[in-house]
């Protein structure tokens, strides 16, 4: 992360310097940083509100409901998540549901929350370091889950497509490769580094 | 039909939030649970993570738009470009592809330039369309998770996401040129 983070900052400022766009990169810094309060302004109203509803659900039951039925796909992708932490497959599970709908946003809250959880199982230093269990539940999440993708749907129908939903089908194949690529991936790994 | 159709998907993306939320209340309401106190409880945990990983986005969206500001992305479409032309990948969609590691919202406004361009039903418009659909913000969905878990060494991570990204785009190249 500090590197990946410095070497943006760096790289900005010596290539700005080069192209002589020094001024705009000054003046995209303090923009910026004004822009993200504002983006976790309205974060701050989403996540609390969608957590609240989660919240609701999971005290409902209904999260428990959904977790026996995805418990299988659960085992395979974590295998070392024991009965005891629920709570991190609970957050794992609605994540993955919200990803899967296509409710992006919505599917933050529980993300952050299972990351959280996931860390909480480490101790001490190695809080640091990503666990094999949070590299897979990120790398999943990245190669996303959506079923179908509704935005770009009514972005092409808002730009004249004849056939606006002639992306589902493909998308969905799409999908389905690079999650297949991710999970062989991370089971790759996680052999590899547990053993 | 297809029409109707459109209009359907427009109308179900527009229904899931609201139905998600009448579904999740009501079932809370059946089960006669303190909706709101569980409610409250569930918010002060999502304001309490929102405040924690403030700092973190602040620092990363400094970073993405002083690299925006610079010229650097542009600088880095010529670079490939050479590239892409000799593995036959269209290079309109370069930025695009960039610009989806980083950024959800600007690869939302670079693809619907390409819808402008060529239309949304064009090969690059279909591509466009899929790979939007197939991948993630990669850098931005890192940072803000693993900051929300205190995580500094992210081990296999970037390389997974990346290779499944790639396997993503190369899949939404193929599937367009089907069509």
């Amino acid at each position: 992360m500090n590197y990946i983070w410095g070497g943006m900052i760096v790289l900005s400022i010596l290539y700005g310097t080069v192209n002589g766009t020094l001024g705009q990169v000054g003046e995209a810094a303090l923009n910026s940083s004004k822009e993200a309060v504002s983006l976790c302004i309205t974060m701050i109203g989403i996540m609390s509100f969608w957590v609240g509803i989660m919240e609701i659900a999971k005290e409902a039951g209904i999260i428990q409901g959904a977790s026996r039925k995805l418990r299988p796909v659960i085992r395979f992708l974590f295998p070392n998540l024991k009965r005891g932490e629920s709570k991190a497959e609970e957050y794992i599970i609605s994540n993955m549901i919200a990803n899967i709908l296509g409710l992006g946003w919505a599917a933050t809250p529980a993300g952050l929350k299972a990351m959280e959880e996931l860390s909480k199982r480490r101790d001490g230093s190695s809080r640091q370091v990503a666990s094999n269990e949070m590299c897979t539940f990120l790398i999943l999440n990245i190669s996303s889950l959506q079923l179908i993708p509704v935005n770009i749907i009514a972005y092409r129908s808002q730009y004249g497509s004849v056939n606006p939903t002639a992306v589902i089908g493909p998308a969905l194949v799409a999908t389905t490769v690079s999650t297949a690529v991710a999970v062989v991936f991370c089971k790759i790994m996680d052999r590899k580094r547990s053993a | 039909m297809v029409i109707f159709m459109a209009f359907y998907f427009q109308y179900l993306s527009e229904m899931m939030i609201p139905l998600l939320i009448f579904s999740i209340v009501g079932y809370g309401i059946l089960m006669r649970r303190n909706i709101y106190e569980d409610f409250i409880r569930g918010a002060e945990d999502g304001f309490k993570t929102v405040l924690k990983i403030m700092p973190t986005l602040i620092g990363l969206m400094v970073a993405v738009g002083m690299l925006r500001a610079s010229g650097f992305f542009d600088f880095l479409n010529n670079a490939v470009s050479g590239l892409t032309a000799l593995i036959h990948f269209p290079s309109q969609l370069v930025p695009l592809v960039i610009v989806r590691l980083f950024s959800s919202s600007a690869a939302t406004g670079v693809a619907t330039d390409l819808f402008k361009t060529y239309g949304p039903d064009s090969y690059i418009g279909m591509t466009a369309s899929i790979m939007m659909g197939c991948t993630e913000t990669v850098f931005y969905t890192m940072c803000v998770y693993f900051m929300a878990a205190g995580v500094k060494k992210t081990r296999w991570t970037l390389p997974g996401a990346l290779i499944a990204t790639a396997a993503g785009i190369v899949a939404s190249v193929a599937l367009a040129g089907m069509n």
